[in-house]
């Protein structure tokens, strides 16, 4: 069956902290064929980064499970899906709330759930206690900005 | 990641050589608790010039060495962060908290 989206790729790997980077930056690379600037790329970056680590810390507690990603291009936009079997989120609302944790020992911020939030378009959370959480986030790639950027940006990219 | 102790002006450079996440911060955070405490210096700088990516797990640490720093009598002060890296420290509110100074040289 022909795909609905332009492309399509999907990750599936261990809920191992060092495969944080690995994650991050295979979205980043896969994005890529959207053209975004070097600040568009490094938001997608954080934003899958903080979800994964969630995923890790929050989901699975670091008990190990499988972290699986899916992300799609429909013409300018990209959709990443990130997905845990883990224990679930109790109360959505409160989760994403700026500053509250429930791993404060762990100095952890807080802060994740208002990174993606202000770093991507769209993010929706989706949760059962139990069964697992996914987070499906969208970006829209601007267009407006000059090609010499652009090429400049690939390169740099490259290095 | 590399450290440079001034002893007269007990001043403690630290250069963070790698991306800051979850992963990284455990051993980020030994290691600079080691040398804060180690020291006990009057300013801890945080060299930014060699961190390409910083999530929130940096927040964190960073808030945390902070106030080890301050505890033992000391401020802190983070220098050379590339754009994202500010755009995440101002989100985040730290350099309402830590200052965050442009291009210095450091050491």
């Amino acid at each position: 069956m022909k795909s609905m989206y332009d492309n399509e790729m999907e990750l599936n790997f261990i809920s191992k902290s060092n495969n944080e980077a690995f994650a991050r930056i295979t979205v980043a690379a896969f994005a890529a064929q959207l053209d975004p600037t070097i600040e568009e790329l490094a938001d997608i970056k954080t934003a899958v980064s903080e979800a994964v680590t969630n995923c890790i810390i929050h989901g699975y507690e670091d008990r190990e499970g499988t972290v699986r990603i899916k992300a799609k291009l429909l013409e300018n936009t990209l959709e990443v899906e990130i997905a845990d079997n883990g224990k679930g989120i109790e109360d959505i609302e409160l989760a994403r709330k700026p500053l509250y944790t429930t791993k404060g020992n762990l100095e952890r911020s807080g802060m994740g759930f208002t990174i993606m939030e202000s770093f991507m378009d769209k993010v929706e959370i989706q949760s059962v206690v139990g069964i697992g959480t996914k987070i499906v986030m969208k970006k829209t790639i601007k267009k407006e900005q000059k090609q010499e950027i652009i090429e400049e940006e690939k390169n740099a990219l490259i290095n | 990641m590399n450290i440079k102790f001034d002893e007269v002006d007990k001043l403690l450079c630290i250069q963070i050589t790698e991306e800051i996440d979850h992963h990284t911060t455990e051993k980020l955070r030994r290691k600079m608790d080691y040398e804060i405490t180690r020291f006990m210096p009057r300013e801890v700088v945080f060299d930014f010039s060699k961190v390409s990516f910083m999530d929130s797990a940096g927040i964190g640490l960073l808030i945390g060495r902070y106030k080890l720093a301050k505890l033992l009598g000391g401020t802190t002060k983070i220098v050379n962060s590339s754009r994202a890296v500010k755009k995440m420290l101002e989100m985040s509110g730290v350099v309402r908290i830590i200052p965050v100074e442009e291009d210095e040289k450091v050491g």
